[in-house]
C-alpha cells in the first residue's frame, strides 16, 4: 500500500496571516436524526463530544464533531484511527437509519493564523465574519470565491478551512492572494 | 441583493450562496391526468408583479430546499419557511397581509 498524503503535503505561505496546508485529517460524514440518542453515543464514543446543536463546531486539535445541517454531522478524528472509528460507529448504528461514510481523502483542510485571520476568510466568504458574529465553537458552510468551504474558528486568531480535495490548490491560491503582504483592510 | 434566512441553519444567506429553484407549491399532474391540466403543471407559471412564492436551495450552506415568500417589485422578502408544506403557513400570509392587504396568489390570499 503506497503512503497516503494530502492535497498539497503541508505547504503553506506567510503574508498578513499565515495559511497552512494541515495534512490529513480523519473525516466521516455522518447522517441521520441528530436527535437519536443511538446516535448521539456512536458521536461521544468516536469524539468524546455530544452531538452540537445549529451551525455548533466541538472541535480540540485533529478531533471533534461539527454539525453540517440539520441531518448531517462532520465527524473529525485522527486519520489513522478513522478506519476504527468508522467500523465501530457503523456497528453502533446497525439498527438505525444512519449512514457514516469515511470521507477523509476526498477533503483539504487549511489552518489560517494571525491577527488577520478574520480578514482573509471576509475577502472570500459572503458571510459576517465580525468578532460578536462568528466565534469559535461555530462552523459556518459557505462559499470561498468559487467552491463550496466550510470553517470553524480553533481559537480567537486561527481558522480551519474544509473544502474538497480536488478544490485544495485552487482554495490554496485563493488564501495566497487574500494574505499578500500590505493587503490588510482594518475592518475587523 | 437578496438576502433569505435559510430556516434550516438560521443563516443570512446572501445570495451568491444560493440556488433559484422556481416557483412553490407547484402541483404535479402526471400519468393520468389530462393534456391540459399536464401543459399547465409544465409551462403556466406565475408572474407577478408583487407577492410571489419561491423556491431556494441554500447550496453553498446546508444544502436545504426551502420556501421564500417575497415582493417581485421592491424585493422585500416576507419571511422563508420549510420547504416540507403544501401551503405558506398562517405566519407568513399575516405577515404579507399586514403589508400587502387585499393580496392573491394562485389559489392563496
Amino acid at each position: 500500500m503506497s503512503e497516503p498524503i494530502s492535497a498539497l503535503n503541508h505547504a503553506s505561505y506567510d503574508g498578513i496571516a499565515k495559511i497552512e496546508e494541515c495534512g490529513l485529517q480523519g473525516m466521516i460524514t455522518l447522517r441521520g436524526d441528530l436527535s437519536d440518542k443511538v446516535l448521539a453515543k456512536a458521536v461521544k464514543d468516536a469524539t468524546g463530544q455530544k452531538v452540537p446543536g445549529q451551525r455548533e463546531a466541538f472541535v480540540d486539535g485533529d478531533t471533534g464533531v461539527c454539525w453540517m445541517s440539520t441531518d448531517e454531522l462532520l465527524v473529525l478524528v485522527p486519520y489513522a484511527e478513522v478506519e476504527a472509528k468508522l467500523a465501530a460507529m457503523t456497528n453502533a448504528l446497525s439498527g438505525t437509519h444512519a449512514l457514516a461514510v469515511n470521507v477523509s481523502d476526498a477533503r483539504a483542510v487549511f489552518r489560517v493564523s494571525g491577527a488577520n485571520a478574520r480578514e482573509i476568510l471576509g475577502k472570500l466568504a459572503p458571510v459576517e465574519l465580525s468578532a460578536e458574529a462568528f466565534q469559535p465553537g461555530q462552523i459556518r458552510r459557505s462559499r470561498l470565491a468559487q467552491v463550496a468551504g466550510a470553517f470553524w474558528m480553533d481559537d480567537a486568531e486561527t481558522f480551519r478551512i474544509v473544502c474538497f480535495r480536488s478544490a485544495a490548490y485552487y482554495v490554496f491560491k485563493l488564501l495566497k492572494v487574500a494574505a499578500q503582504p500590505g493587503s490588510e483592510v482594518g475592518v475587523y | 441583493m437578496l438576502i433569505l434566512n435559510c430556516p434550516y441553519c438560521g443563516v443570512d444567506a446572501e445570495e451568491t450562496e444560493l440556488a433559484a429553484g422556481g416557483e412553490a407549491h407547484l402541483k404535479r399532474f402526471g400519468p393520468g391526468s389530462s393534456d391540459d391540466e399536464f401543459h399547465d403543471y409544465l409551462f403556466m407559471r406565475e408572474n407577478p408583479k408583487g407577492v410571489h412564492f419561491e423556491r431556494w436551495r441554500h447550496a453553498n450552506g446546508c444544502g436545504k430546499w426551502f420556501h421564500a415568500a417575497r415582493c417581485t417589485q421592491s424585493l422585500e422578502v416576507f419571511g422563508t419557511y420549510s420547504a416540507q408544506t403544501t401551503e405558506p403557513p398562517k405566519e407568513i400570509k399575516d405577515a404579507i397581509t399586514a403589508k400587502r392587504p387585499g393580496w392573491t396568489w394562485r389559489e392563496f390570499s
